[in-house]
C-alpha cells in the first residue's frame, strides 16, 4: 500500500518535472493563429474591416472579437481560405464593410494639382507615397496596395483610383465554359 | 558508342506527320517585308529595354535592346534600316495581347554590321567565355519554349554533364523545319553540338530523330565523321507523340526518368533543339546573332507549303501571303503544330524566336469543334497521359477551383501535350483547364509575393514611427533635464552674484564706518578756521551775490 503510494508519488513528480521542463524549452512564442490568418489576409492595410490593420483584424478573428468576412479586398477567396483554416462554415462577404473589386486598384496623384502638404504620405500605411513638405508627391505604383486611405486627407482631392489593368504577363487563362459564353 | 536498348514512355499517341506538303522545295529566305515589328520578349524571362534611338538607322545583327537580368536574352537588328518607333503591337501569345515592338523601316541592303566576333577557335574558350558569346548572341530555345540557352548551358558548378542530347525529334504534325534544317546544314549542326559540348563538358552526346524522317538522318549520319562518332551517336527513334518533349526523349534515349519537380541536369543529362545548335554555331564560328530562323509555313489555306528563312519581326501575313495564302480558305491560324500550337487571331504578329511554324489550317482541318459533353471516367485520358498524370482528377480539381488538389496530383508535370484531350470521348478541352490553372496559381503566388511585399512594408514602417517616436520622447525629455540644469545653475551664479555685490557693499559700509575721517582728530587752530570759514560761508552767500552785481555797475 505504502509502497503504491511512493511509487505514484516518485512517477507524478518525474512526470511533472518533465512537463515543465518541455513548457519552458518548447515555449511556442506569440500566437501561431494569429501569424496564420495574418499570412492569409491580402496585407492591403485598408481598415475596412475596421481594424487598424491586417494584423489587429487578424488577432480579433483569432480572439473570436471578428467575424471571417470582414475584408472586402481579400473577397470570397480569402473568407474560404479562413474558412478552412478555422473549421468554420464560410459565409458571404458581409457588404457593412464594402464590395469585393473586380479588378485591383491603385491611386495615381494629379501632379498639376499636389499642394504638396504631406498629409497623404502620412496616411500610407505602407510607404508608398513619395514627396516632401510644399513638393510634388507622387504613388510608387507597385508598392500602393490600393488601399485608399490617402484620399480623405488630401486637401484638393487630387487623389484618384484607376483600376489596375491587367497586362500580358498577369494574363489568365480562362475557363473553357466561360470562353465559349464569349465566343460561340 | 555501342547501340543501347532504348526506352519508352507512357502513353503517347500515333499521329498523322502532315509533313510530306512542305519538305518538298528547298529552303530559301524570305523577302524582307518594308517593316519589320521586332518585340522586345521573345522568350522567357525579362523583355529587353532598348539601347538606341528612335530616327536611328541601325545594321543587320546590330544590338537593338539587352537587360540586366539574369534569365533575358537581347535581342538584335534582323536586317539593316531605320528604327521609326517602339510601338505596342500584337505578339505571338494566347491572351492576343499587344506589347513593346520595336518598328525598323527596311531599306533592301540588307548590310551586316561591320567586324562581326568569329571565334573559330572556340575549343580554346573557356565554358564561361562561350556562354557569354551564346547570350549576347541572342541565343533561346529553338524548340518551342525559348528559354535563354546560356542558361541551359551552365550545368552548375558541382553537376557532371554525362549525356547531351541534341532534339531533333520534331514530334508534331505539318512541322519539318528541324527536319529540313538537319537536311540541309547538318554540318553546322554538328559544330554547334561541339562546341555545345565543350561549354557543358558533356562526356558524350545523342542525336534523336524520328524514324520516319530518314532524310535527316541520312544526312546527319553523312557529316558525321569517323572521329566524331567515337563521342556522338545518332539515333534513330520511334515515331510517337510527344517524343520531343524534352523529358520524354531523355527517357527514349537514355532509359532515364527525370524526377517530378527535378530538371534533366539532375539526373547529369541536357538537352537543346537542333536548331540551337545551328544557331550555337552562327553566334560562335560566325559571330552571327540570332537573327533569323527556319519557319515551316504549311496548311490546307497555303498554296505553296514550305520552309523559309525568316528575319523576326516579319509580319505573319506578309510571309504567308508570299507562300500563297487563301484568305477564303483559312479557318484557324496556328503558331506552333495542331496539337501545341498557339492560336492567332491578328495576321500581322510578328514572327519570333520561338516561331518554328505557320499553320493556316483550311476548312474541316481544323477538326470540328464539338460541344463539351461531360466526362464519363473512361480513363482514356490517363492511358495516353505522357507524363503518368491522372488528367481526369486535374479536370475535376481545376473546374472546382481547388489549386492544392490539382498541385497534388502534380499539375506542374503537365506538359500540355494535347494527348488527354486529343482521345476524350467527350471533347472536353482538358488542356485548357488545365493552363487555366496554372495561370491562377501564379497568380495566387503573385498575389502572395505581393501581400508579403506589403506585410513588410507595414511593419517597417510601424517599426520606424515608433521609433519616431521613441526618439522624440527622448530629445524632448534630454531637452527638458539640460534646460532645466541650465536654468538651475543660472539661478545659483544669479543668487550669488547678487550676494556677493551685497556682501561688497556691506563691506564697503563697515569700512567706511571704520575707517578716520579727515575731520578727525583736528588741531584747536584747524577747528577754529573751519568755524570761522563756516561763519563766513554763511553771511557772505547774500553778500557775494550783492558785492559781484556792484562790481559789475
Amino acid at each position: 500500500m505504502l509502497t503504491a503510494i511512493v511509487v505514484l508519488a516518485l512517477l507524478s513528480i518525474v512526470f511533472g518535472l518533465l512537463l515543465g521542463y518541455a513548457a519552458i524549452r518548447f515555449k511556442v512564442e506569440g500566437d501561431p493563429v494569429v501569424d496564420q490568418i495574418d499570412a492569409i489576409l491580402p496585407q492591403t492595410q485598408c481598415g475596412q474591416c475596421t481594424y487598424a490593420g491586417c494584423r489587429p483584424y487578424a488577432e480579433a478573428i483569432a480572439g473570436g472579437e471578428a467575424d471571417i468576412n470582414q475584408c472586402p479586398p481579400g473577397g470570397e477567396t480569402v473568407i474560404l481560405q479562413l474558412a478552412d483554416l478555422l473549421g468554420v462554415d464560410p459565409k458571404p462577404l458581409n457588404a457593412d464593410h464594402g464590395v469585393e473589386k473586380e479588378l485591383p486598384t491603385v491611386v495615381v496623384i494629379d501632379e498639376q494639382v499636389c499642394i504638396g502638404c504631406t498629409l497623404c504620405i502620412q496616411a500610407c500605411p505602407v510607404d508608398a507615397i513619395l514627396g516632401a513638405a510644399k513638393q510634388m508627391h507622387t504613388v510608387i505604383k507597385n508598392e500602393c496596395t490600393g488601399c485608399n486611405l490617402c484620399i480623405p486627407p488630401c486637401p484638393v482631392d487630387c487623389i484618384a483610383i484607376v483600376p489596375l489593368e491587367p497586362g500580358i504577363n498577369e494574363w489568365k487563362w480562362p475557363l473553357p465554359d466561360k470562353e465559349a459564353e464569349t465566343t460561340p | 558508342m555501342m547501340p543501347m536498348k532504348l526506352g519508352q514512355f507512357h502513353g503517347g499517341l500515333r499521329l498523322p506527320g502532315c509533313k510530306a506538303d512542305s519538305m518538298l522545295s528547298p529552303v530559301t529566305a524570305a523577302p524582307i517585308p518594308p517593316r519589320l515589328y521586332v518585340p522586345l520578349k521573345q522568350h522567357i524571362g525579362a523583355a529587353a529595354e532598348p539601347v538606341i534611338r528612335i530616327g536611328d538607322h541601325v545594321l543587320k545583327g546590330q544590338l537593338l535592346a539587352d537587360s540586366d537580368s539574369h534569365v533575358t536574352a537581347p535581342v538584335h537588328a534582323p536586317t539593316s534600316g531605320t528604327v521609326v518607333e517602339i510601338v505596342e503591337h500584337t505578339v505571338p501569345h494566347p491572351s492576343g495581347m499587344t506589347a513593346p515592338c520595336i518598328v525598323i523601316e527596311t531599306d533592301g541592303k540588307d548590310e551586316w554590321r561591320p567586324n562581326l566576333s568569329a571565334h573559330s577557335q572556340y575549343h580554346l574558350l573557356s565554358p564561361n567565355e562561350l556562354r557569354q558569346i551564346i547570350r549576347d548572341a541572342g541565343i533561346v530555345g529553338l524548340g518551342g519554349a525559348g528559354f535563354p540557352a546560356f542558361l541551359k548551358l551552365n550545368p552548375g558548378q558541382d553537376k557532371l554533364v554525362e549525356t547531351l542530347i541534341l532534339n531533333g525529334a520534331e514530334c508534331e504534325p505539318y512541322i519539318t523545319c528541324d527536319a529540313m534544317l538537319m537536311q540541309e546544314r547538318a554540318r553546322d549542326i554538328l559544330d554547334g553540338l561541339h562546341i555545345m559540348r565543350h561549354a557543358v563538358q558533356a562526356r558524350h552526346c545523342i542525336i534523336g530523330i524520328e524514324d520516319h524522317n530518314s532524310a535527316a538522318i541520312a544526312a546527319m549520319q553523312a557529316a558525321l565523321s569517323k572521329e566524331e562518332q567515337k563521342h556522338i551517336s545518332i539515333i534513330a527513334i520511334p515515331t510517337r507523340y510527344p517524343t520531343g518533349g524534352e523529358k520524354q526523349l531523355i527517357k527514349v534515349l537514355t532509359n532515364k526518368e527525370v524526377p517530378s519537380h527535378k530538371l534533366p541536369i539532375d539526373i547529369g543529362v541536357v538537352c537543346h533543339n537542333v536548331g540551337t545548335a545551328f544557331a550555337v554555331a552562327d553566334a560562335v564560328l560566325r559571330g552571327i546573332p540570332l537573327i533569323s530562323r527556319y519557319v515551316t509555313i504549311t496548311g490546307g489555306a497555303i498554296k505553296t507549303p514550305q520552309n523559309l528563312i525568316t528575319q523576326f519581326g516579319t509580319p505573319m501575313a506578309f510571309l504567308l501571303d508570299h507562300c500563297g495564302l487563301q484568305r477564303d480558305k483559312l479557318s484557324r491560324l496556328l503558331m506552333g503544330g495542331p496539337m501545341m500550337g498557339l492560336q492567332i487571331s491578328d495576321l500581322q504578329t510578328p514572327v519570333i524566336k520561338t516561331s518554328n511554324c505557320l499553320l493556316a489550317l483550311g476548312p474541316g482541318e481544323a477538326g470540328d469543334t464539338h460541344p463539351e459533353m461531360p466526362c464519363i471516367r473512361c480513363g482514356e485520358c490517363a492511358r495516353v497521359c505522357p507524363a503518368q498524370l491522372l488528367p481526369q482528377q486535374l479536370y475535376w480539381w481545376s473546374r472546382a477551383r481547388d489549386f492544392d488538389k490539382v498541385q497534388d496530383y502534380n499539375l506542374f508535370d503537365c506538359i500540355e501535350c494535347g494527348c488527354c484531350a486529343w482521345v476524350c470521348p467527350s471533347h472536353i478541352p482538358l488542356v485548357q483547364y488545365y493552363r487555366f490553372a496554372k495561370t491562377e496559381i501564379w497568380q495566387q503566388e503573385r498575389d502572395k509575393r505581393k501581400s508579403d511585399h506589403a506585410r513588410d512594408r507595414h511593419e517597417f514602417r510601424q517599426l520606424r514611427m515608433e521609433r519616431k517616436k521613441r526618439e522624440d520622447e527622448e530629445r524632448k525629455r534630454k531637452k527638458k533635464e539640460l534646460l532645466q540644469r541650465a536654468n538651475a545653475g543660472k539661478d545659483e551664479t544669479k543668487k550669488s552674484a547678487i550676494d556677493e555685490a551685497l556682501a561688497r557693499v556691506q563691506a564697503k559700509k563697515a569700512q567706511q564706518q571704520t575707517e578716520s575721517r579727515n575731520t578727525d582728530n583736528l588741531t584747536p587752530a584747524q577747528q577754529k578756521q573751519i568755524e570761522a570759514a563756516d561763519a563766513r560761508r554763511a553771511n557772505q552767500t547774500p553778500a557775494d551775490t550783492t558785492g559781484d552785481e556792484g562790481s559789475e555797475a
